[in-house]
């Protein structure tokens, strides 16, 4: 049979202690058997270790922050569309997503495919907009605020009690025993993502994951529920194994079908010593353990690229249970002659 | 007294729950009263094979017996 030519290019190539999703998401699309892929890297920083990795990414072009907005990334874009006949674009940062969600029908024109939430669903799960979301699903989340100051985050603490966690606007969490702590992290999390810092309730209790894919109309496609085996002190997965947990599956499910989500998505949850669910964070995006899916027999990467290609997908109806993954770090020895390359051309 | 019906018990005494993930090293004494309670054995019938088999007396037995069971109930591997 022979197999689709198709040329996908991919962010979150970080993989790094807080790994972003990229090159999982790349291994997964080159194990398909219906296409013949050519990977384009899009990176942020020189030193992600995706680029380097050159039988799992053909060619990487750094690409401007999100933070110099989209009109900058979309003139970026168009320089390497020229260059590689981009078919498609799977972003895998949360801080990316509302750039290219905007940009979504510019691609779309240059013929460029993405596979994404709406603006108003991606706003609708924000952290901050957890509680109301809660409320609005029937799902238990725990109590949070979001605050801007110092004297709003005393305020808060006042009615809370300790531990707390305390959330970057798009990543980092660290939890509190104190005041002082709390403080602590809500500068170091102000300087590094920026405003609102979330404080929300500690949940005791089992951390789980579930990563799925909805088609946008409704229809879970693909379900894996994890339970988080090794933790880092980033709050990390570095091991983890697939569970046969229906409730977890079911409650992706209810959130996929009331919400019409499109894309990949990631439930982080806490299951108390009760046994009771709580949604922490729903990540918009495949997460970073995504090959642990593909592993367990679902291909999430491969699926959510035909759905992009407007492919009929047929929803998985099993996985693999007991299945573990186990992280690990590898030193890459890499030319000067390389990163001097990417430094001074930006691609390479 | 039933042993949850996904439980998964290996040749070497490793025990997995899939239903949450946790897994767990019996030793062989652990092992053997775990596959009895799988194959539906109640703790009094429980307690004459171990007693028939090793040198124990029935008081120490039953306490540790106890303490295991406990141990399975609080491990969620046990039907409530």
């Amino acid at each position: 049979m022979t197999r689709q030519k198709v040329t996908v290019a991919v962010t979150g190539l970080n993989n790094i202690d807080s790994p972003g999703p990229g090159i999982p998401v790349i291994r997964g699309i080159r194990e398909s058997k219906d296409f013949d892929v050519r990977i384009i890297g899009l990176a942020y920083e020189h030193l992600e270790p995706g680029i380097y990795m050159s039988d799992l990414v053909d060619k990487t072009f750094m690409i401007p922050y999100p933070t110099e907005g989209k009109d900058a990334l979309f003139r970026r874009l168009c320089d390497i569309h020229k260059k590689e006949k981009l078919d498609v674009i799977i972003p895998n940062f949360d801080a990316e997503l509302f750039s290219f969600i905007k940009l979504e029908k510019n691609l779309e024109e240059i013929g460029i495919k993405t596979y994404l939430p709406t603006l108003e669903q991606f706003d609708e799960r924000n952290k901050s907009n957890l509680p109301a979301y809660g409320k609005k699903y029937g799902i238990n989340v725990p109590a949070g605020t979001e605050v801007f100051s110092i004297s709003d985050l005393t305020n808060t603490l006042k009615s809370m009690n300790y531990p707390v966690m305390i959330k970057g606007k798009y990543y980092d969490a660290y939890a509190a025993n104190s005041i002082e702590q709390a403080v602590t992290s809500f500068l170091n999390l102000s300087a590094k993502w920026g405003f609102p810092v979330i404080v929300q309730e500690f949940i005791n209790g089992t951390e789980v994951n579930v990563t799925a894919l909805g088609d946008g109309k409704g229809n879970l496609l693909a379900a894996v529920p994890m339970r988080k085996q090794y933790i880092t002190d980033k709050g990390k997965a570095w091991g983890g194994i697939t569970i046969d947990d229906p409730t977890m599956v079911n409650l992706a499910k209810k959130i996929i079908s009331q919400t019409k989500w499109k894309g990949g998505i990631e439930l982080e949850l806490i299951r108390s010593p009760e046994n009771k669910l709580f949604l922490l964070e729903i990540n918009p995006r495949i997460p970073a353990w995504i090959y642990l899916a593909v592993g367990a027999g679902q291909n999430i990467p491969e699926a959510l690229l035909k759905l992009t290609l407007g492919l009929d997908v047929k929803p998985f109806t099993r996985y693999d249970v007991g299945k573990m993954f186990i992280r690990y770090s590898y030193d890459m020895i890499v030319d000067l002659e390389l990163f001097s390359k990417l430094t001074t051309t930006g691609e390479l | 007294m039933l042993l949850k019906e996904n439980i998964a018990l290996s040749e070497n005494g490793f025990v997995f729950n899939p239903s949450n993930g946790d897994s767990f090293t019996m030793n062989n004494t652990g092992k053997e009263v775990i596959m009895m309670i799988k194959e539906g054995k109640n703790m009094n019938q429980i307690t004459e094979l171990l007693i028939e088999k090793y040198d124990v007396d029935r008081h120490t037995l039953e306490r540790y017996l106890s303490d295991f069971v406990n141990d399975l109930s609080i491990n969620n591997l046990l039907e409530e």
